[in-house]
């Protein structure tokens, strides 16, 4: 092809190379060629020349938690309404969950999810199967051959594995293939019929609640499993400030483990379920203030390794249900940046280097991608933001087929300008 | 009518729903309960009909088995003079075809003014609040409230007692899972009284310790000290797992026996939202004896609920 891209002036910030500086990046071939200054000769090799200048120029974002909906709920969403989404925002890969219906759980559908990534061309989608056939937690899936077939790891999420016994097994299983175990952790014979936090905003509004313990017992448990497996383990959207705890422990204790939080969990609290508003149902649910806190801590100190939105399209109709029968989830994918920074950012918790490290090379090192920084010879997926644009958050525009976005209004900084997917400008403002 | 006579002083009622108590002030509370008073005669009257709802569609829209609750509504619309329709379901918690909204929404287009409604779900009724313009009276969802049975039950002691102010009252049995508990708790601590729960923890509210109460886990120490002592109905519907071993060893700690009465004070007033389980809650000579309230508490219900049809439907005539 031949095709040149240069990409002049912008603040590049590349945590895993350590790089946080004013300079040019050039594309060849959908490859990252040169970081540095290039000189002005250099420019005929490009095709196009991007002016950066005061703009931060990252390697491209990376969720390793969307809910694609396909296949099964394509009203909700699909694959290519998804990446569309997703690419706005400023992400050149997404790792979708399993839990559609039928549930990935071959290769043929494993390959059924890249073929239409592939076919959308927004940005690398990348899935993965569920760790128990049906997502039912009794027999294992096809772990291998789904590996094989490119699934990055394996979950049930939307639900834990409950039964240590399988959960056990699924560990010792996929430590054949060098792949990640990632669990929705919570015990449902604690929280199972819960649609809010246990505490006192469930007791006043009258609704079952989903105690941490939920949470907390399944991660220990999880724990403990590793410890004697020592395959790789991820503990989605984690929410408690007891998990935080474990979390630590464990990564003190060198195990390989590592954790995500969504932006909600950084933003919002149980109280915002006051008004029996269904777009703040979720799950894990939303907590407590003290548990927002732990969780900003836990990323301040560095123990969480990569954030994630668990975005979860429903319709609106769905929505517009009773508090108990609506379904969990929200959608945030579009807008997503802009509520780390909001999260982070804005109250010092990270600087941009660390946001981005947590949304790049964090989230690609849980999967074991090779992506999510702007080393030489590597496929060039590159998100050029707008550090200082604010704008609102206006669900009407989502590309999205969904709306259930609680942000909805909201003024937040950090605009994504462009979005480059191997070399390709697959958005731009 | 008391309640129309207040018309030329200042009214201190604005709501064109009741969704709960626990958003009422006191005076708002006192203002139900004193317009209650002026329409408990219509009821002794041998034409036992007022004009004030003439022309207006009250629904009751129950989505769970009622039988006292939707009676005492229809009863009380009819006193009023309004047209009721009466609209039974069994609730579908299923996000896909008809659902709650749109059932409502069908109702609405066909001019109804005020809905009463009852669900398995809290929070149904601020829910539909928001989604139409019919006046919403909450008849009791999930276990979140069940406001006219707190008004009923706060009017019952009032009438007796004189106010609430100062009383001891123990709320006993499945308060986790119990409306009538946290529509009453609201009620009587607003009106000044004391409220002590009293269960076993396995039957306790989540962070029950930021609610306006005292618990107590001793029937045997709390029926000393009380003046009133609303025993709750074990629902066994709601009850998840196995939350006491046996229903023997619950009585044991927590019934009303004719043995933990004598311990209580003699004016002690023994509620109970009905249906009573004989036996397990209380015993049998216990519902029926002197100092028991019960069907005072089914009679003032009506007036209660008169009240709030009439000042819901007078606060959307306001608003309009």
């Amino acid at each position: 092809m031949g095709s040149g891209l240069l990409i002049r002036g912008g603040r590049v910030i590349d945590p895993a190379n350590g790089v946080d500086r004013e300079c040019d990046v050039l594309v060849i071939d959908g490859k990252v060629s040169q970081v540095g200054e290039i000189a002005s000769s250099a420019e005929g090799a490009a095709e196009r020349v991007i002016d950066a200048r005061g703009k931060i120029v990252a390697p491209g974002l990376i969720d390793i938690h969307v809910h694609f909906r396909e296949p099964g709920d394509e009203e909700e969403e699909t694959i290519a309404s998804g990446s569309g989404a997703a690419v706005a925002a400023g992400f050149t890969s997404v790792v979708c969950m399993p839990n559609t219906k039928p549930a990935i759980e071959n290769e043929t559908d494993v390959e059924f999810i890249h073929r239409k990534g592939r076919q959308t061309r927004k940005t690398h989608v990348y899935t993965m199967g569920a760790v128990t056939k049906g997502r039912e937690g009794v027999e294992l899936a096809e772990m291998g051959f789904m590996a094989d077939a490119g699934a990055l790891g394996f979950t049930d999420d939307g639900r834990g594995v409950q039964d240590p016994a399988v959960m056990l097994r699924a560990l010792k299983y996929a430590g054949m293939f060098d792949v990640v175990i990632a669990q929705h952790c919570q015990d449902d014979s604690i929280g199972g019929k819960g649609v809010m936090n246990a505490g006192y905003y469930s007791t006043i509004l009258g609704l079952p609640g989903i105690d941490p313990l939920a949470e907390e017992a399944m991660l220990w448990r999880d724990i403990q499993l590793v410890k004697k497996t020592n395959v790789r383990y991820h503990a989605q959207h984690i929410s408690t400030s007891g998990s935080v705890g474990l979390i630590r422990q464990a990564k003190k204790d060198s195990l390989p483990i590592t954790c995500e939080v969504t932006p909600h969990h950084l933003l919002l609290t149980e109280e915002c379920c006051t008004e029996y508003d269904t777009n703040y149902k979720v799950n894990p649910p939303l907590r407590r203030a003290e548990d927002v806190e732990a969780l900003k801590e836990a990323i301040a100190e560095g123990l969480v390794d990569a954030l994630a939105t668990d975005h979860a399209p429903h319709l609106q109709s769905e929505k517009e249900l009773e508090f108990l029968a609506a379904p969990f989830g929200i959608a945030s994918l579009e807008c997503a940046l802009g509520l780390y920074v909001k999260a982070l950012l804005e109250p010092g918790i990270v600087d941009w280097p660390g946001l981005i490290r947590l949304m790049t090379s964090g989230p690609a090192g849980v999967i074991g991608i090779d992506k999510g920084t702007l080393g030489v010879g590597g496929q060039a997926d590159i998100t050029i933001i707008d550090a200082g644009a604010e704008y609102q958050i206006d669900a009407g525009t989502f590309r999205s087929k969904s709306r259930n976005c609680p942000y909805h209004g909201w003024a937040v900084k950090g605009r994504v300008e462009k979005t480059i997917v191997g070399g390709e400008v697959r958005f731009e403002l | 009518m008391a309640a129309l006579k207040r018309k030329g002083r200042q009214t201190k009622w604005g709501h064109k729903h009741l969704l709960g108590l626990r958003e009422l002030s006191r005076e708002e509370i006192t203002y139900i309960l004193d317009t209650a008073e002026g329409f408990e005669q219509i009821s002794t009257r041998s034409v036992k009909k007022a004009p004030p709802l003439r022309g207006k569609v009250v629904v009751n829209l129950f989505f769970e088995d009622s039988t006292r609750t939707r009676n005492s509504f229809a009863l009380a619309a009819n006193r009023l003079s309004a047209d009721i329709i009466e609209f039974t379901k069994k609730s579908s918690s299923v996000s896909k075809g008809e659902t709650l909204l749109d059932t409502a929404r069908n109702l609405e287009a066909m001019g109804i003014d005020i809905v009463v409604i009852r669900h398995e779900a809290g929070g149904v009724p601020k829910f539909l609040s928001r989604n139409i313009k019919a006046c919403v009276v909450n008849a009791g969802d999930g276990y979140c409230e069940h406001p006219t049975q707190g008004l009923l039950d706060v009017y019952t002691i009032r009438k007796i007692k004189g106010s609430l102010d100062g009383l001891k009252i123990g709320i006993v049995g499945d308060i986790a899972h119990s409306r009538v508990a946290r529509s009453d708790m609201w009620a009587m601590t607003k009106l000044g009284a004391e409220v002590i729960l009293v269960g076993p923890p396995t039957l306790m509210p989540g962070e029950v310790g930021r609610l306006p109460v005292q618990v107590s886990y001793s029937l045997d120490e709390v029926i000393e000290q009380v003046d009133v002592i609303n025993m709750l109905r074990i629902q066994f519907e709601r009850l998840g797992g196995n939350p006491f071993p046996s229903i023997r060893e619950y009585s044991h700690y927590f019934g009303l026996t004719v043995e933990r009465m004598k311990k209580a004070k003699s004016d002690i007033l023994v509620m109970h939202p009905g249906p009573i389980n004989r036996g397990l809650e209380m015993e049998s000579e216990v519902a029926d004896g002197s100092n028991s309230v019960i069907l005072e508490q089914v009679t003032n219900g009506l007036a209660v609920r008169m009240a709030v049809l009439f000042l819901v439907n007078q606060a959307a005539a306001m608003k309009v």
